[in-house]
């Protein structure tokens, strides 16, 4: 495996999963989460990962963002292969190379919102590039609120603040969880808007888990993933053609349960 | 209900454990306090009981049981023995010589029992005590029947490394000063051990040899009586045969004497003792409030539920009640068994000391173990109960919320003025003290300390803000990032985080106002030596007991002594009431000159100086006539003629060494002053001085940095006998710190998560976790540190009349707050090693 460039290429391979296989539990309560993901993530790329409870899409998620480890197949971020590295390795990549935005609880209650977004660079012992810092800040648009904690801002507002940690670092990839899973639909907007815009304007690379087509209306890519397999694949999607994806990925389930 | 609390108990066995230990604890300290000083009572009893006879001829005079140590030379002669044995309410009469002042060598030459517990040495005679039964019980080998062979104790056989057909020394107080016999058997007291006392028995003609100068007469009698005889009547009908000067006395009042005596001295010992289980069970609620605090908030959802589901307010808060009762229960009855274990090593300790308990009489007795599970369960109980109240205010759609746990709110207004308030009152109570308020100052002064140490406990989070400001700013300097979160964690529910440190603050305060008065003691004695140690050389015994003058006899003879000046120190009745008088010779006023107030300090014949203090309590001057009586019922009229400033050069009541030796006491030194002649060195004289008592270990020469030392190192023993009863204290605050770290750390499962999915490595989880520990731990040693100083300066305003000089004793106190950050650290490992070990994505998934 040889070293990739990072940064604003629009082509290549941000991440990809080979053959990837999760089980959890042994014997009869074996549960395959996934069961043989092969998928490449392209480089300044907003993909959607969907598909019903269970399918596991948050697992490959999680082994493609280094918080989890595969029963087997590979995992590569930005070049390089996860299945060797030690815990110490992983939280380098994860820190350098990785940015998270989840569902809930995104930042730390103690920090303000400036010194939650500038946290991984800290805990990296890093200089933020205050152009790129002013332009992420100003993309979200939270400038008057950088002094205040989370407790003192709204759920859109927090999860904002979240989106603007993840690109501060420059990540090779930002992996974003349910992001507007606890959110109001203008706050929806406002978030999914900004990740759009770190694609189109900064040429990040966004892999984003959701299970709402409106979110998922919003990226290059959809991925469907059913009973731990990619199923299909959607591009430039619409929210129409991706709630018919989703319905007929239902219907499969419910003929396969019946 | 019952069912589910019981299943939250089994559910949640970590935590219980911790929670629980610090009633185990502190529930073990009371108990190991109580049966200690429960076996130390029944030792004492045990002992006295088995070695009392029916009825006593002794001398008379009050002061019987110190008498025995004064040394009268009134004697019973054997006649009067044969008078008593012919009385018909005597069954037997055994003449006896006690011998006192002796000492036993080990077979290193080093004394057997320290200097602490008495050796007494007697005649063995086959006596029985009250209940009828032998006063001695045989343990191996045979009584002395002839001279030259001795019985010991068991146990101070084996302390000397003696066995039987072994060559023992004494050190006797008159005549020879070693004496070597051979060990015959080893005994007991019936009463089972000696409590450390050592005994050895000879055969009688050789007790009159030793102590009598071969004189055949007897210091008592032992008198048993005759079938159907009361005590009473054997003591009545003993006294119409007494000579003058002799008198009888029921077993009985020889046994309600001796227990007034030991009594007095085990009280203090057992307060002192169950004042140390106090702070232990009050830090310990401390932990206990805090952890159900903790588990109360974490179950918020849970509570709910149950209120969603129908539970009255009153069930919810019940649940908890009974999860505290249960925990109090497991860890009452677990502390009974710690403290049976604890008790028996306090014992040992105590017998390092010289205090020897049998291992039998240490056993739970009822009221001990009603004690701890009254104390136990109640402490507990009332420690839950805010917290259990709290758990019944959720509402029950908290169940349906997304947010786990309530904020605990910030101290409201209220209470700080509360707070302060009461800080004002405590601050006023002492002020009381200073100035002199009728009663005990240290009364006035613990009062507002108490109410101090309270407050400061409640308003830590207020109080301790700027501590906690401190650390983070320090912790983010230092460590940045990962320091600044550490503190920030700290400093984000103040409450939990003083709750936390107020445990260790009680402990700490304890510590540095003991602290203070410590450093307080020894610089006054620094202070006092300088002043008042005029001689080259003091020659005394560590327990300040008499020597035989011989040494003195020696030690004239040394090349370059000038002036040596001896004292003999006695007990007596000064005006009826119980004194300790100095008798003084010739040269004792070439070396000190007494700061007289009136009169003079020459005294010859039956002549008296008194201390300024000592005259005013017998209302005495110059010219007056002051009796005193000598143990052996002499009475001395003696005229006072000089009045002396305060000194503890002598004692208050100070007259010629004759008037002692005049009124029948052997005559022995308690203290030799010696200053060297002109010329000569020094050293070499301390050398010369020192070969006198070479093979002497009870009596040591001192110059003056050598005696400051002794007193110092006398000051730290007490000192760090307190420390270690303080370090219990300290372990449960300790084991607070634990619990609320490993509780918080459960709590923030997913901040964990997220710092470590964004970057945070495990060793700097550790880290952060281990400052948030250090901050607390520094919280609680800087307030105890700074209350503790406060309150050792007061009290030893209050008593400036003994504490003349002010130390703080500031090295210590840093040692202290190293002390308290290293068991910071110590108290992290646990909860960050867990911390450490949780799965980025079990903590970020963790619902």
């Amino acid at each position: 495996m040889t070293e990739q460039p990072t940064g604003g290429a629009p082509d290549g391979v941000a991440a990809s999963a080979h053959d990837l296989v999760k089980v959890y539990g042994t014997e009869e309560a074996e549960v395959r989460a996934l069961d043989g993901v092969t998928v490449d993530l392209m480089k300044g790329e907003f993909t959607a990962i969907m598909g019903p409870s269970g399918s596991g899409k948050s697992t490959l998620m999680h082994c493609l963002a280094a918080l989890d480890t595969p029963t087997s197949g590979e995992a590569v971020v930005d070049g390089t292969s996860l299945g060797r590295l030690k815990d110490k390795a992983l939280t380098n990549l994860r820190r350098d190379r990785i940015g998270f935005v989840f569902q809930a609880f995104n930042l730390v209650p103690t920090l303000t919102a400036k010194e939650n977004i500038l946290l991984p660079l800290d805990l990296a012992g890093k200089k933020p590039d205050p152009a790129w810092f002013d332009a992420v800040i100003d993309a979200i648009g939270l400038r008057p609120r950088l002094g205040h904690r989370p407790s003192e801002m709204s759920g859109g507002q927090q999860q904002r603040v979240a989106c603007a940690r993840a690109l501060v670092s420059r990540p090779s990839i930002v992996f974003a969880d349910e992001p507007t899973g606890n959110l109001d639909s203008t706050s929806s907007a406002e978030v999914l808007g900004f990740l759009r815009r770190s694609v189109d304007d900064f040429g990040q690379t966004v892999v984003m888990v959701t299970h709402d087509p409106v979110a998922a209306s919003y990226s290059d890519r959809v991925l469907f993933l059913a009973d731990g397999k990619v199923v299909d694949e959607l591009r430039e999607p619409h929210r129409d053609a991706i709630l018919e994806r989703m319905g007929a990925l239902s219907d499969a389930a419910t003929s396969k349960a019946g | 209900m019952l069912r589910l609390t019981l299943r939250n108990l089994v559910a949640r066995k970590v935590r219980l454990v911790m929670s629980t230990l610090a009633i185990v604890l502190g529930i073990g300290f009371l108990a190991g306090v109580l049966t200690f000083s429960h076996g130390l009572g029944a030792t004492f009893d045990n002992i006295i009981e088995g070695s009392t006879s029916d009825a006593l001829v002794r001398t008379e005079g009050e002061v019987s049981f110190q008498a025995s140590g004064a040394g009268t030379t009134k004697l019973v002669e054997p006649q009067v023995i044969e008078r008593l044995r012919e009385l018909p309410e005597v069954e037997a009469a055994d003449g006896s010589v006690d011998g006192v002042g002796a000492y036993l060598l080990g077979e290193d030459g080093k004394l057997v029992g320290g200097t602490g517990a008495p050796t007494l040495v007697f005649n063995y005679y086959d006596s029985v005590n009250v209940a009828g039964d032998p006063i001695l019980i045989l343990e191996s080998g045979q009584w002395p029947d002839q001279p030259g062979e001795i019985n010991l104790d068991e146990s101070s056989a084996e302390r000397g490394g003696y066995e039987i057909g072994d060559e023992v020394t004494l050190l006797l107080p008159v005549g020879e000063l070693r004496k070597t016999f051979e060990l015959v058997g080893t005994s007991n007291f019936n009463g089972g051990g000696t409590a450390g006392a050592t005994l050895a028995l000879l055969e009688t003609s050789e007790a009159q040899a030793v102590f009598l100068g071969g004189q055949d007469a007897y210091t008592t009698v032992a008198l048993t009586a005759a079938d159907g005889v009361s005590q009473t009547e054997l003591a009545d009908a003993a006294k119409t045969v007494l000579p003058d000067g002799f008198t009888a006395v029921t077993g009985q009042k020889v046994i309600d004497e001796s227990d007034e005596q030991i009594g007095q001295f085990l009280d203090v010992i057992g307060y002192f003792l169950i004042a140390f289980a106090v702070i232990a069970i009050v830090v310990g609620a401390f932990i206990i409030f805090n952890t159900f605090s903790i588990l109360v908030s974490q179950r918020v959802r849970e509570s709910a539920l149950l209120r969603a589901l129908g539970a009255s307010r009153r069930q919810v808060t019940w649940s908890v009640l009974v999860e505290a009762f249960f925990m109090a229960l497991l860890g009452s009855t677990l502390g009974l068994l710690l403290g049976l274990g604890l008790s028996r090593g306090l014992a040992a300790v105590f017998r390092a000391q010289g205090l020897d308990i049998a291992g039998e009489v240490l056993v739970l007795t009822p009221t001990t173990v009603i004690a701890a599970y009254v104390v136990g369960i109640g402490i507990t109980m009332i420690a839950a109960f805010v917290p259990a109240r709290r758990a019944a205010k959720v509402a029950p759609v908290a169940a349906l919320r997304d947010d786990l746990t309530v904020q605990e709110k910030a101290l409201g207004r209220r209470r700080i003025l509360l707070g302060t308030i009461a800080l004002l009152v405590g601050a006023a109570l002492m002020g009381a003290g200073l100035i002199g308020a009728p009663g005990a100052d240290a009364a006035w002064i613990g009062a507002g300390a108490v109410i101090w140490v309270i407050t400061v406990a409640v308003m830590a989070p207020v109080l301790g803000h700027p501590v906690l400001v401190a650390c983070r700013a320090a912790f983010d300097k230092v460590f940045g990032t990962t320091g600044k979160l550490a503190g920030e964690n700290a400093l984000r529910n103040p409450r939990r985080t003083g709750a936390t440190a107020s445990a260790l603050m009680i402990g700490l305060a304890v510590v540095s106002a003991v602290g203070v008065l410590a450093a307080s003691l020894s610089a006054t004695n620094d202070a006092l030596v300088d002043r008042e140690f005029r001689s080259d050389f003091l020659v005394q015994s560590p327990s300040f007991q008499g020597f035989p003058t011989k040494i003195g006899d020696e030690m004239e003879q040394v090349d370059g002594v000038g002036t040596i000046s001896r004292m003999q120190g006695s007990v007596a009745l000064v005006k009826e009431d119980q004194d300790f008088v100095m008798g003084v010779d010739r040269a004792f006023a070439r070396i000190y000159e007494l700061d007289m107030v009136r009169g003079t300090q020459d005294i010859s014949g039956d002549q008296a100086i008194l201390s300024e203090s000592k005259a005013g309590d017998l209302d005495a001057d110059v010219g007056t006539q002051v009796p005193v009586a000598f143990p052996g019922g002499q009475t001395v009229d003696l005229e006072v003629v000089g009045i002396f400033e305060d000194t503890p050069i002598t004692g208050g009541v100070t007259m010629p060494i004759s008037v002692l030796e005049d009124a029948g006491l052997r005559r022995n030194d308690s203290t030799l002053s010696i200053n060297v002649a002109e010329g000569a060195d020094v050293g070499e004289v301390q050398a010369a001085l020192d070969k006198v008592v070479e093979d002497i270990p009870v009596v040591t020469v001192q110059d003056k940095e050598g005696f400051s030392e002794l007193i110092k190192g006398q000051v730290n023993q007490l000192l760090f006998m307190i420390y270690g009863l303080l370090a219990l204290a300290v372990i449960i605050a300790v084991i607070g710190i634990v619990n609320t770290l490993g509780l918080s750390v459960i709590e923030r499962t997913r901040e964990v998560g997220l710092l470590r999915a964004v970057g945070l490595s495990r060793r700097r989880l550790r880290l952060m976790i281990t400052l948030e520990s250090i901050t607390i731990a520094v919280l609680g040693a800087v307030l105890g540190l700074v209350v503790g100083l406060l309150i050792g300066v007061a009290l030893r305003q209050s008593l400036s009349d003994d504490l003349t000089e002010l130390a703080l004793p500031l090295s210590s106190l840093v040692v202290f707050l190293v002390i308290a950050v290293v068991f910071g650290v110590l108290a992290a490992i646990v909860p960050a090693v867990r911390a450490s070990r949780m799965k980025v994505l079990d903590a970020i998934a963790t619902e």
